[in-house]
């Protein structure tokens, strides 16, 4: 039915596009304005400057639904359009955007969050020490994250990119003052910042694909798919792109930053650490997938293998996590895995992905901001202290719910219909481990979620005090997002057309499939891992009953021990052995050497001094003497008498009178 | 028709007793005088040329040389006598102390 418009009428540039797509570069700098003015007026605006935050994302957002529906009228082209930036011999630069479904589909997902997560954080951190620094930074991110987005070169995408890291960094450690909060924003910068050079150098090599002319993505694209470089070439550009991948988007082995992200505030972490941000790792893949494709088949098999090994170890850790945000966190490196397994199968995979990321996005971000209510109620982050809150906390008890069957795939809610379309490509483009390791992982994700929501919000309260519900702000964008939760879905669902798939495909439209066993195996998988959940936590007593499983617990609870084998092998080596050799070298070594310099030069200054106050200055004196002796024979000729001046003209006059008449 | 060299000759002689007047007199209204008398020289050299070349510029000039003339004296004059009050002398090489 979708298949028949062929694949040279979709990619073309869009004929006549609307407002809303010429002008989509405002979705992006509209944020930065508002960053900006939150920066300077902030303090002196009512609101402490968050009205300009939520104004302006506010502005995005519409924006973007108006550059979604031409997406939804049904136009399949994209749209392009830069100005230069500047040169550098042959290689020109451009700041350009790039509009496809896609990046429609991208810019109602940051810009909806944001504005939820502006509107949330208005109760959340009401009273906050630094409550306009955190607006300031929260509209920094988004206007980075909307760069990303719609870059059409790869260098503004970078731009993006580390801004994003920038704000990141900034954000978990917003309560620096807690030195374990510093720890963790240095950590996750540090640690992205390592999957960050082979991005770099993944973007050297494209660019050098290119002949050093330009970084635009869809020329490069065009010289790849057009067979205008070597395979070698393109495969290893793909991996060093994975590797940005590997870090933003949180995968094994650098997925260790984003559960110590959680020490940000609850809001951030829904906005940067679950829905955005880390998403741009997937992104990235999926903006630059020619590259993928046409790179040796080893690489795809790189990617799946990572994703694997990623989404059934991070399920696995968030069984034995006490925090609520740590769970949720080590949810999102599974669930983000899932996207990039999506991203190892292909087109059809890529939609699938897209397609997890977008339903994923509304989940994990109503998730994590229902955990930031619950946190606010309690002033906790341990379940093992929280318990019988669905009482004291009915709105967020009911929305948290649905986030969570959602993430547990229960249909017909967002997760059912993502999750089934990964497993249905997964099955139909022949890729049977990772079929079955994404049924697993459903399993599990089903499993600690009803462990979570059992902790949370049933049996008896464990803590102190008399919880409350959260503000209005902040309830009201629980609704908001469950309610999208509940119908997100429904825009990839097969029997509905799977309208997702026209938006964002690669290249040519897919048919979507819905494969009824599948359905009822994952749904099976889900209810499965729910029931085993309620077994063991249906009442929750202090020790968790998974500590029976003694040394499998503790591996796991000591999160494989790949910390430790990062902080053992490779920070203290690097500290103990490298630093302290480094540091020797430097004081006995450079220093010597400079201070030998130093000395040296003193002597060498002293000579040179002597010279100057004896040789120098003799000359200079001498020279002055000689004009003050001179000068003083000569003013004797000023003796005051005026006729023996007078006398002085004459002469001067005859004689020059004598030579100009001889001449 | 006076001849030319016998007026340049007259011209050339008071002009040189001006100059001697000017250098060697040290009375201050003497030297004045001395100038004029250079002043005038000039004046009759110009006349002899403009009637030599009959050419009306040369009288044109003695004129504008006599007002000139004229002013001159009158602030020298006055000069002489404001020294004269100071000093109580008008003996020029007793007005020397300008000098180093």
């Amino acid at each position: 039915m979708v298949g028949q418009e062929s694949a040279e009428t979709l990619v073309k540039a869009i004929q006549d596009p609307s407002w809303f797509v010429q002008y989509s570069w405002l979705i992006a700098l509209l944020p930065a304005i508002s960053a900006a003015l939150t920066l300077f007026l902030g303090r002196r605006t009512p609101g402490k400057g968050s009205v300009y935050g939520i104004a302006a994302v506010g502005a995005a957002f519409v924006l973007s639904l108006g550059v979604l529906w031409t997406f939804v009228g049904g136009e399949r082209g994209f749209y392009e359009a830069s100005i230069p930036w500047f040169q550098i011999g042959q290689l020109h630069m451009e700041v350009g955007v790039y509009i496809d479904g896609l990046t429609a589909v991208m810019f109602v997902v940051v810009t909806s969050i944001s504005l939820c997560v502006h509107v949330y954080s208005l109760g959340y951190m009401k009273g906050d020490v630094r409550f306009t620094w955190f607006y300031v930074v929260l509209s920094l991110f988004t206007s980075a994250m909307l760069v990303v987005v719609l870059a059409n070169n790869l260098f503004q995408l970078l731009v993006g990119w580390e801004v994003m890291g920038v704000c990141s960094y900034l954000l978990i450690g917003h309560w620096w003052e807690d030195p374990v909060n510093s720890g963790s924003a240095i950590k996750a910068f540090i640690t992205t910042r390592i999957g960050d050079v082979p991005f770099m150098f993944g973007i050297f090599v494209l660019v050098f694909i290119t002949g050093f002319t330009t970084s635009n993505i869809p020329a490069i694209g065009e010289i790849i798919s057009g067979g205008g470089a070597s395979v070698a070439l393109v495969s290893a550009a793909a991996l060093l792109l994975f590797g940005g991948t590997i870090g933003k988007s949180a995968q094994f082995p650098l997925h260790v930053w984003l559960p110590d992200a959680m020490a940000g505030p609850t809001p951030v972490s829904a906005l940067i650490h679950a829905a955005t941000m880390v998403a741009a790792g997937v992104y990235l893949v999926g903006r630059l997938f020619i590259v993928f494709l046409d790179a040796d088949p080893v690489v795809l098999q790189i990617v799946a293998i990572v994703a694997g090994i990623t989404m059934l170890g991070a399920a696995l850790m968030a069984f034995t996590q006490d925090d609520i945000k740590r769970v949720l966190a080590y949810s999102t490196i599974s669930q983000l895995a899932y996207m990039v397994a999506g991203m190892s199968m292909g087109p059809a995979g890529r939609t699938g992905a897209f397609f997890h990321l977008f339903t994923h996005a509304f989940f994990k971000a109503l998730l994590f901001l229902g955990s930031g209510a619950v946190i606010h109620a309690v002033h906790s982050n341990n379940m093992s202290e929280m318990g019988g809150l669905r009482k004291y906390l009915p709105i967020t008890f009911w929305t948290f719910l649905i986030g969570s069957l959602a993430l547990s795939g229960v249909p017909p809610l967002a997760g059912f219909w993502s999750k089934d379309e990964l497993l249905v490509v997964a099955n139909h483009e022949g890729h049977p481990v990772l079929f079955v390791v994404l049924l697993l992982t459903a399993l599990l994700t089903a499993f600690y979620m009803t462990r979570a929501v059992l902790m949370t919000f049933f049996g008896d309260y464990r803590g102190h005090g008399e919880p409350h519900e959260a503000p209005r702000t902040m309830t009201g964008v629980l609704i908001a997002l469950a309610s999208v939760t509940v119908v997100a879905g429904l825009v990839g669902s097969p029997q509905l057309g799977a309208v997702f798939g026209k938006w964002v495909f690669f290249e040519e439209l897919e048919e979507a499939l819905f494969v009824p066993w599948i359905a009822v195996v994952s749904t099976l998988a889900a209810v499965l891992g729910i029931l085993i959940g309620y077994t063991l936590y249906k009442e929750y007593r202090a020790p968790d009953p998974l500590t029976r499983l003694g040394g499998a617990y503790g591996l796991v609870s000591n999160k494989f021990y790949l910390d430790d084998i990062y902080w053992k092998g490779i920070i203290q080596p690097t500290r103990d052995t490298l630093s302290a050799g480094v540091y020797w070298t430097n004081q006995h070594i450079l220093d010597a050497e400079v201070n030998g310099a130093a000395k040296l030069a003193v002597v060498f200054g002293r000579g040179v001094r002597w010279f100057d106050d004896h040789v120098i200055d003799g000359i200079v004196n001498g020279m002055a003497n000689i004009a003050g002796f001179t000068g003083g024979l000569l003013r004797y000729i000023q003796s005051g008498n005026v006729q023996r001046y007078a006398a002085f003209l004459f002469t001067g006059v005859v004689v020059l009178a004598i030579i100009f008449t001889r001449i | 028709m006076i001849r030319l060299p016998l007026v340049l000759f007259l011209s050339a002689t008071l002009f040189a007793t001006g100059v001697y007047g000017v250098l060697a007199r040290r009375n201050a209204v003497l030297v004045l005088m001395s100038i004029e008398l250079m002043l005038n020289a000039v004046n009759i050299n110009l006349i002899a040329f403009s009637q030599h070349l009959q050419d009306i510029t040369g009288q044109v000039f003695a004129l504008f040389v006599i007002t000139v003339a004229a002013a001159e004296v009158g602030i020298g004059l006055a000069i002489v006598i404001l020294i004269y009050r100071n000093r109580e002398t008008i003996n020029v090489d007793e007005v020397n102390l300008l000098k180093w």
